[in-house]
């Protein structure tokens, strides 16, 4: 291909313009990773350094804020483990939930079902301090309050609307005729659906899992209302190092890392499963 | 086998996808039909006009809102599909992507809970049968459109079932394909001898295939007939135009004395012609209709029926030669001898025998002086 012919390819912009746009693009990724770089290049040097008014790119690394924040009496360990399992809990029970209602609604759609969706979406611009009052009463009544399973099915409540939504369209893209197909086949609707509809819809329901995932994880705003330490996540974890004694900015990071890196490994790893397309070659 | 009886049976939507209003709300009117045991029945119309619909009730896929339907003298209305006992080849070929062309076509035998030798032994039969044996490891994406569709037919096939459904299944098959297709899925019909509704809006697919065809228009059966009978004895001016390719001509003419006549033709009609017309109390006018295969060059004057306008396009398909001639306001097809000796501009004559002419009513399009009652052809006739 010759550079007169890039040129003219569709969508890319040549020239000045072309330019401007590569380095507005840079100047979005980096202003976004900047943050991330800054928390981890932080939670490497000393307090003293940390602390300095002049920014310092270069400096010793130490781990001695990663062996404080992981010692014996942070509780690490403690909040992690109710990361797992409230963030991995609700993502189970979210999917249980989640498929048959969207598999209702996509395969056998009434009049109402796009409304429904709509409605069940809109619930998510309801700021979550807008319930907080009611939630907190209804959790104080049944003893939900710094319970595991309290803040599961927070989460769960949470992040139904989107997994259910992102569900849905994942189903959408089944045809319908696969579904008649198996019905004729002689397949009753839980076997339609465990035999043929959900090994389809697999790296459908593997991305909506690893959202709910990484967003129970990373919730904060009721982990650090709803929970004090027996459910507490690592949320509340990361704040805790924000009291008491002063800023310490250097574990605050290390904190920070630690909380982040479990699942950031875990996207790196399933960004390949997630891309996955198994539709191709049903129909036509 | 089975015998498949549809009796007053329709389709009524609540609002039509895609349609206005309520104006044609009912997907399917008062469709009356009784199959012979193993019979192949073609559902031929436009798109649109409810065939897929009524086949999807006899699947189970749609529910009939009114009328009956049977089969074996069970009525099955409220029936799930997978207690039918039918198989349906959809025009997607809708395989399983997931499952290799094998376990496609074990699936049903499976869920069944059939013997695993037993499911292997009709599975490998049917691919025999289609010659699909080489592809049973494979997953239908590894298939191209033929084999997807072989692998489809084979689907239904191991069922054994009592019906057959094939909703258009050969629309997305290249013209070659089709053909072979159409000629296996007919020998494939006479070596198993299943009942078997087969949709298609092709109507050289539903001669060809159809031992009865049922013409659908707008949710209403237009006429069951043999192809035979479509073809010759056509009950309206929609049935006689969408049977036979190229369409038939359709002229509207003036009735006098015992002759046709219009702006560039006319026609001396035979007795039994003429007191068809004279029947009819809205004589003076009706529509004439003639087939391009009936019309032919000639000089002399001979009597019965002729034609005279000028060649506007000729199109040369090797055996024959198809040419369109200006007659008045019309544009009329004819199918004339390969070697045609004419300009584009020449005037051309053409003479037509009134033996083979169709007169319909004007205002009702329906055929007039026909002989049989075509709501006759509803039941079944050995």
């Amino acid at each position: 291909m010759t550079a007169s012919t890039v040129d003219q390819t569709p969508g890319r912009k040549s020239g000045f313009g072309g330019t401007l746009l590569t380095l507005l693009a840079w100047v979005i990724g980096i202003t976004m990773f900047f943050p991330i770089l800054w928390v981890v290049l932080t939670a490497l040097k000393t307090e003293q350094t940390a602390f300095s008014m002049t920014p310092t790119f270069i400096f010793s690394p130490t781990l001695e804020s990663f062996k404080s924040a992981l010692a014996q009496g942070s509780g690490y360990w403690h909040y992690a483990l109710n990361s797992v399992i409230t963030a991995l809990g609700s993502t189970l029970v979210g999917l249980a939930l989640a498929i048959p209602a969207a598999y209702a609604m996509a395969f056998y759609p009434s009049k109402r079902t796009d409304f429904t969706l709509v409605w069940m979406v809109s619930t998510k611009f309801i700021p979550a301090v807008g319930v907080l009052i009611p939630v907190f009463l209804v959790y104080r009544s049944l003893g939900l309050l710094d319970t595991r399973l309290g803040l599961t099915m927070l989460f769960t409540s949470m992040n139904l609307p989107i997994m259910v939504w992102m569900v849905y369209s994942y189903f959408r893209d089944i045809p319908v005729d696969i579904v008649e197909a198996a019905s004729i086949d002689g397949a009753s609707t839980a076997q339609t659906m465990f035999r043929v509809i959900l090994p389809l819809a697999l790296p459908g329901l593997a991305s909506t899992g690893l959202l709910a995932l990484i967003l129970a994880w990373n919730e904060s705003f009721w982990s650090l209302t709803m929970t004090d330490y027996h459910a507490a996540t690592l949320a509340v974890y990361t704040a805790s190092f924000k009291s008491g004694e002063g800023l310490f900015w250097a574990r605050l990071s290390a904190a920070s890392v630690m909380t982040i890196a479990p699942i950031v490994v875990l996207g790196w790893f399933a960004q390949r499963q997630m891309v996955r397309g198994l539709t191709f070659g049903a129909v036509k | 086998m089975a015998i498949v009886e549809l009796k007053n049976v329709a389709k009524r939507y609540d609002s039509m996808p895609g349609r206005k209003g309520n104006e044609h709300a009912n997907a399917v009117e008062d469709f009356n039909l009784i199959t012979r045991d193993g019979e192949f029945v073609v559902l031929v119309g436009p798109s649109g006009c409810g065939k897929s619909t009524t086949m999807r009730m006899i699947a189970g896929l749609e529910h009939n809102t009114a009328g009956e339907i049977r089969i074996n003298g069970q009525d099955v209305s409220a029936v799930e599909p997978r207690d039918r006992d039918i198989a349906m080849v959809f025009q997607s070929y809708a395989l399983y992507p997931h499952m290799s062309v094998y376990h496609n076509m074990a699936f049903a035998l499976e869920l069944k809970k059939t013997p695993k030798d037993e499911v292997k032994k009709r599975v490998q039969e049917a691919a025999k049968i289609l010659d699909i044996e080489y592809l049973l490891d494979r997953k239908p994406r590894a298939l191209s459109g033929g084999q997807r569709q072989r692998v489809a037919l084979g689907r239904a096939l191991v069922r054994q079932p009592q019906v057959f459904l094939m909703d258009e299944p050969l629309s997305n098959l290249d013209a070659r394909l089709r053909v072979e297709m159409r000629a296996e899925i007919t020998r494939l019909h006479r070596r198993l001898g299943v009942t078997t509704f087969y949709v298609t809006h092709d109507q050289t697919e539903a001669m060809t295939m159809g031992q009865r065809i049922v013409v659908m228009r707008d949710g209403r059966i237009q006429q069951i007939d043999t192809p035979y009978n479509l073809y010759e004895r056509p009950v309206n001016r929609f049935v006689a135009g969408f049977i036979g390719t190229p369409s038939m001509n359709f002229l509207k003419a003036d009735y006098q004395g015992g002759t046709l006549k219009g702006k560039g033709f006319s026609c001396t009609l035979n007795p039994h012609q003429q007191s068809a017309l004279g029947d009819s109390a809205q004589c003076s006018q009706c529509w004439l209709g003639i087939r391009p295969e009936h019309l032919h060059q000639t000089e002399a004057s001979t009597g019965g029926g002729r034609l005279e306008g000028a060649v506007e396009v000729i199109e040369p398909l090797g055996p024959v030669t198809m040419a369109q001639v200006r007659v008045g306001e019309t544009l009329v097809t004819a199918q004339l001898a390969a070697h045609l000796e004419v300009q584009i501009g020449d005037t051309l004559t053409l003479a037509f025998d009134p033996d083979q002419i169709h007169l319909f009513d004007i205002e009702s399009d329906r055929t007039l002086g026909l002989e049989t009652d075509p709501a006759s052809s509803v039941q079944a006739t050995a």
